[in-house]
């Protein structure tokens, strides 16, 4: 979100020495259209952090300042294991698949942009395909042969098919990020004395980090957000994830409504997300291989 | 150190390619050899079979007695330096220095000590402790180079280090590249399109044309005694030229005017098997230098071949001056020479005459547009034949 709004500013600011007249109109412009899809876009986001502080009985009162602040919501949902349970299962597969997509996916685009091999087109059109497939027509076999084999309401199980869809976009991106490496660099590294494996780890992989980065936020937010195969693939706290545990949300009593709840469920689970990017931000940004051969 | 053999060394790319046929080169210990030819010769490739990043395909390398065709890069001990530099982008000018070194896991203190040295040696202290993005284009460059020599490898490899300098700063390295080996005195191989770099820095130099070694020789050798028209053509600047030429009556008809052979051509073209099989046409080659302005005492009352022909353009450097004109009557035409104008991108300019430059003394009168009478020193020409391209005065081992 920031980057978007940052990002045209900077054009208008650099040309305002130039054409100060027309420069102002432009910069109206600009800042007209990105206040517009900034609002569009976080007034929802506001509105459900809003509903989170109110209490049950002045959620439908319409105004946008509760009248009223209260973190009942917020104590209500980690005094239950519903929800801090799901949480724990959310963090750890999501954190799981990221690393394994990253560290399998590396490998993989590693080869892809290196290496010529029988076989490379396929494996590249097949991933393409598998990214392309209806995750929906995947959930009832999958179901099916989960239960069968045993791994039907575990981590694994949604680890799998979480990886299956987000390998592909961890291949692609992260073979993006090699082949801009120069491939001198490699040759120097075995020159100096380097196996393979060291030429990776301490001259490719660092300078591809960048990418490594940018590629674990996509699979993070991925894992994170899926609805899908969370709901169809548990059935217990054991391995419920958050977006499929707000599902199961009640409200207090048997007659109220559980959107105080939800919306505060909502509110933490974006939580860690906004951290992973502000973190990253920079390293997504920095272009590190400036300097590497002739500029 | 270590000497490197390329014993019938070929190698031939998955797509069926020939890129280096048959090399056969012996670099002595401490050499500094070069290997020179245009573009696509293979010289590259064969220089990334010595280091072990290409495979060979057939043949034997051997370096220091060993043989080391499927050894990797690490275990050759060889250093190199790139034309991209291909410096560690991440790592600072120390680090990129002492990577070999931390991979050999040499002691800090070593590392620390043979860095400076060597950071010494370039120039280079003050900026150990910057990243290659911070440095100018020579400062990389003596970075690529200082990694190498850390090490103290057995040989240094070097794939055109200095074609991405500007003009100046490539003759300031150039001195320093002679320096270094000087010092370490370590067996060097380097490649290089350019013919004055080779010339200028190699002990021995070898042109490769099409994967194939032309020759190989001191400077000297390839300049005085070039085995085929190509080697004529490659080595020299400005180019050595070429014309067509015929024997007949004893005599060589040129567009120059008919040469009476010397003692020493004569013998030639009696041993030449072309002769025998009742061939008559020749190239000739003349260095623009064995041409003088006949009106000059230099030039006076020499024996030699005179001819008045009109100068297109005349270049004046001051310590001597370059004189264009063209010939009519024919272009000598070979595969060889067709390469070297296709390397130079000079395919289109040449049309159907013979283009000649010729170098003349600083106080010749000549000027541009007018006739003037030359002078050519008819012993210095050499004699190629049109059909396998070979001086007739090869050299019997090339």
């Amino acid at each position: 979100m920031t980057t978007v709004t940052s990002a045209p500013a900077a054009g208008p600011a650099a040309a305002r020495a130039r054409r100060p007249s027309r420069d102002r109109t432009a910069l109206l412009g600009w800042s007209a259209a990105n206040l517009v899809i900034v609002g569009m876009s976080l007034v929802p986001l506001l509105w459900l952090v809003s509903l989170s502080f109110k209490t049950p009985a002045s959620i439908t009162d319409g105004s946008f300042i509760p009248q009223e602040w209260t973190f009942e919501n917020y104590r209500e949902i980690f005094g239950e294991s519903l929800f801090t349970r799901a949480l724990l299962n959310s963090l750890g597969i999501a954190l799981i698949s990221t690393a394994l997509a990253v560290v399998l996916g590396s490998m993989a685009a590693y080869a892809i942009a290196r290496l010529e091999f029988p076989g490379k087109r396929l494996l590249v059109g097949l991933a393409l395909l598998i990214a392309m497939f209806p995750q929906i027509s995947l959930v009832s076999p999958l179901f099916n042969l989960w239960r069968q084999i045993g791994i039907f309401d575990t981590w694994l199980g949604l680890i799998i098919p979480y990886l299956t869809f987000s390998l592909p976009l961890a291949i692609y991106t992260l073979s993006a990020f090699f082949r801009e490496i120069p491939w001198d660099l490699e040759k120097a590294a075995q020159v100096d004395g380097a196996t393979p494996r060291q030429a990776f780890l301490r001259v490719i992989a660092p300078l591809a980090a960048p990418g490594m980065v940018t590629t674990a936020i996509l699979v993070f937010i991925f894992c994170w957000n899926d609805f899908l195969f969370a709901i169809s693939l548990t059935s217990t706290e054991q391995s419920r994830t958050v977006p499929a545990a707000i599902a199961f949300f009640t409200g207090a009593s048997q007659f109220a409504q559980p959107i105080g709840s939800i919306a505060a469920a909502a509110v933490v689970i974006t939580i860690p997300i906004i951290v992973f990017v502000l973190l990253f931000q920079r390293r997504i940004v920095a272009g590190l291989t400036s300097g590497a051969v002739k500029g | 150190m270590a000497d490197i053999v390329l014993d019938h060394v070929t190698k031939r790319f998955p797509d069926g390619r020939l890129a280096v046929d048959d090399a056969n080169l012996s670099i002595a210990d401490g050499e500094f050899v070069i290997l020179v030819g245009p573009s696509g010769c293979g010289k590259s490739t064969t220089l990334n079979m010595i280091a072990g990043l290409e495979d060979i395909s057939s043949g034997e390398l051997r370096i220091g007695g060993k043989v080391v065709n499927d050894l990797a890069p690490k275990d050759r001990d060889i250093a190199m330096v790139f034309q991209s530099y291909a410096l560690y982008p991440h790592m600072s000018v120390r680090k990129n220095m002492g990577f070999a070194l931390s991979l050999a896991k040499r002691p800090k203190e070593e590392i620390d000590r043979l860095v400076e040295e060597a950071a010494r040696v370039l120039d280079l202290t003050e900026h150990l402790d910057r990243r290659p993005a911070q440095l100018s284009g020579g400062q990389r460059q003596r970075v690529a180079m200082g990694r190498a020599i850390v090490r103290s490898p057995k040989a240094f490899l070097m794939d055109e280090p200095l074609s991405n300098l500007d003009a100046k700063l490539r003759v300031q390295m150039r001195t320093e590249v002679s320096r270094i080996q000087n010092r370490f005195g370590t067996t060097m191989v380097y490649v290089t399109h350019d013919q004055t770099e080779a010339m200028t820095l190699g002990d021995r130099v070898a042109v490769l044309r099409s994967g194939r070694i032309q020759q190989v020789g001191t400077p000297t050798e390839l300049y005085g005694r070039p085995a085929t028209v190509f080697v004529a053509g490659f080595i020299g600047s400005p180019a050595m030229n070429f014309v067509p030429a015929t024997v007949e009556e004893g005599e060589l008809r040129t567009p120059l005017g008919a040469i009476v052979p010397d003692e020493r051509q004569r013998r030639l073209l009696d041993g030449w098997t072309g002769a025998a099989a009742d061939r008559r046409s020749l190239i000739v080659g003349a260095r623009p230098e064995h041409f003088e302005d006949a009106a000059l005492e230099q030039a006076k009352d020499c024996p030699g071949l005179r001819f008045t022909v009109t100068v297109d353009v005349l270049e004046r450097l001051g310590s001597d001056s370059f004189a264009y004109f063209t010939l009519a009557g024919g272009q000598a035409r070979t595969a060889d020479l067709e390469e070297l104008a296709h390397d130079a991108g000079t395919v289109e300019l040449s049309g159907k005459a013979e283009q000649v430059v010729a170098r003349l003394d600083a106080a010749s009168r000549i000027r541009e547009g007018e006739k003037a009478e030359l002078w050519l020193d008819v012993h210095q020409l050499h004699l190629f034949d049109p059909d396998t391209g070979r001086n007739l005065d090869a050299p019997a081992t090339a």
